[in-house]
């Protein structure tokens, strides 16, 4: 049992092997979004501002924050997004660059603590991003892939895993505030990347016991129903073990299958939330009197 | 349909037919039909060249159009290079022997910094597919890799791919070396990647930026006919 805590100045969220699944909504993200890149660059966030309040309204825990502009100022227009996001919403973020400056500027604004995505297994990063998570207090997104590549083999990339955390270890960083992402490829192009993803999230979960997060759109690049694919990858990949993702909440048939997914692993006990969430609206004059009855709230 | 097709003898098509067979084969990815047509023409004393170019080529171009348009999907694309990659394994040395113009070649690699290498792949299948030598240097290239690889295959087209911002930059490094080794001109530049655009493309002297696979064969077909002359434009544009 390992729970990863990031939060906000006001609040928490777990990401658990016995919890609820953590979403953490990827809109805020201008790339291949031409439109969101170009009012980014010059200043104007009101996408992000929508983008941000509306992820949350559809189920968002958290949300990842890009400002991978090509040829912008990538460190300040990521703080400056972050801090708007942050005066929206009291949900923790995730502060996703390549750029170590910008990971810094944008941990630097941050209130809460926060996850940084993220670090691979290259001696580079290793070296730039692992001192800067230790001395914001954060916790990071630990990509399973170093310089000599991406393997299919899933073993392969669990070795790698197992180096990041260790090496974290060393800078002081504990195992649970590192969350493994296991990189999910495009099964259109490769046949095995589901069952591959299965095999290596199970190793993490048992083995080095961590928890995960991926781009889970990623698993459905280049096909027709996109939304259907990714859900049903999603419920499968939290079977073998993921227990958060980043993905878009706006998207219904995915968060039908985390729900669901969630009831399926126990982690919803009495399907509560469920219930609370696709309940039919009574239909006046039935219901027997659900209305009048005083019903204690639970949740 | 699907029984039809099987109980198709491809022997007893005249080679309109046939060609239009091969069409259709190639479309929906069968490279045993393909293998088969390919040897029935060539049986028939059809010239390597035309095979290539108005059987194989021509299918792969309107797999091209349909993939672009979202008719056809990534798992249906990468079937047909490989029908077509089964039709080039017999024409590629009866090719090189008659001597017959090339369809042009590509090097390609992602950049220094970068292992993403899935789209650098589809690229290169999908330029295979459509009858271009592809020499695929692989991932994590450093400038003096390119160079050396540019030196030894002679390229007409250098693809270059990254998909984070913090290595794009890197394709701006390898354009000025190509520049200050005086061989820029010799060489067209293509860049791709999920962070890229045209604006970046332009700001680091490359020639095209490509959004995606389908974007990097039609503008490679438009740059060779341009290097080519008028003869092989009507052989890459209509087959």
């Amino acid at each position: 049992m390992t729970d990863t805590i990031i939060s906000s100045a006001t609040k928490e969220v777990v990401i658990g092997f016995d919890r609820p699944f953590v979403i953490i909504g990827e809109r805020i993200n201008p790339t291949g979004r031409k439109l969101l890149a170009a009012e980014m660059a010059e200043g104007d966030y009101s996408r992000v501002e929508s983008d941000a309040l509306a992820q949350v309204e559809a189920g968002a825990h958290m949300l990842d924050v890009n400002a991978g502009i090509p040829m912008a100022d990538e460190p300040r227009i990521l703080a400056e997004a972050i801090q708007l996001v942050q005066s929206l919403t009291d949900v923790p973020l995730s502060i996703d660059s390549s750029i170590v400056e910008a990971l810094e500027s944008g941990l630097a604004v941050y209130k809460g603590k926060a996850l940084v995505n993220s670090v691979t297994g290259e001696e580079e990063r290793l070296e730039a991003v692992l001192p800067l998570v230790k001395k914001y207090g954060a916790a990071v997104v630990a990509i399973s892939n170093d310089e000599t590549g991406i393997s299919e083999d899933p073993d392969v990339r669990f070795d790698v895993a197992k180096k990041i955390v260790e090496r974290a270890a060393d800078y002081g960083i504990p195992a649970s505030d590192v969350v493994v992402d296991p990189l999910i490829m495009p099964i259109g192009a490769l046949n095995e990347a589901g069952s591959a993803a299965f095999k290596l999230l199970h190793r993490l979960q048992k083995e080095l016991k961590v928890n995960t997060t991926g781009g889970a759109s990623n698993v459905s690049f280049g096909l027709p129903n996109r939304n259907g694919l990714n859900g049903a990858f999603i419920s499968m990949a939290m079977a073998s073990g993921l227990t958060s993702a980043i993905t878009n909440p706006l998207h219904a048939e995915v968060m039908t299958s985390i729900m669901g997914a969630d009831v399926m692993m126990g982690h919803d006990p009495n399907c509560t939330r469920w219930i609370k969430k696709y309940r039919e609206p009574s239909v006046e004059g039935e219901g027997g009197g659900r209305e009048s009855r005083r019903r204690r709230g639970r949740g | 349909m699907g029984e039809q097709e099987n109980d198709l003898d491809l022997a007893t098509l005249n080679d309109d037919e046939l060609v239009q067979q091969m069409h259709d084969d190639l479309y929906d990815g069968l490279a045993e039909e393909i293998d088969t047509a390919v040897r029935i023409l060539l049986d028939r004393e059809w010239q390597p060249y035309d095979i290539l170019t108005k059987a194989l080529v021509e299918g792969m171009r309107i797999v091209g159009v349909d993939f672009r348009d979202g008719i056809l999907f990534v798992p249906e694309v990468l079937m047909s290079a490989n029908s077509m990659k089964a039709g080039m394994k017999i024409l590629k040395p009866l090719l090189a022997e008659t001597g017959a113009p090339k369809m042009g070649k590509m090097l390609i690699g992602t950049v220094k910094g970068d292992i993403h290498d899935i789209g650098k792949n589809l690229v290169a299948m999908m330029m295979e597919g459509a009858g271009f030598d592809v020499v695929d240097i692989g991932i994590n290239n450093p400038v003096e890799k390119y160079l050396e690889a540019i030196e030894e295959h002679q390229p007409d087209i250098l693809g270059m791919s990254a998909l984070l911002t913090t290595t794009m930059p890197y394709m701006k490094v390898v354009i000025d070396a190509l520049v200050e080794k005086g061989i820029r001109s010799d060489i067209e530049v293509f860049v791709g990647g999920a962070p890229l655009n045209e604006a970046f493309a332009e700001s680091i002297g490359a020639d095209a930026y490509c959004r995606d696979a389908a974007m990097a064969v039609e503008t490679a077909k438009e740059m060779m006919s341009r290097r080519q002359g008028s003869a092989s434009a009507a052989m890459a544009g209509s087959g």
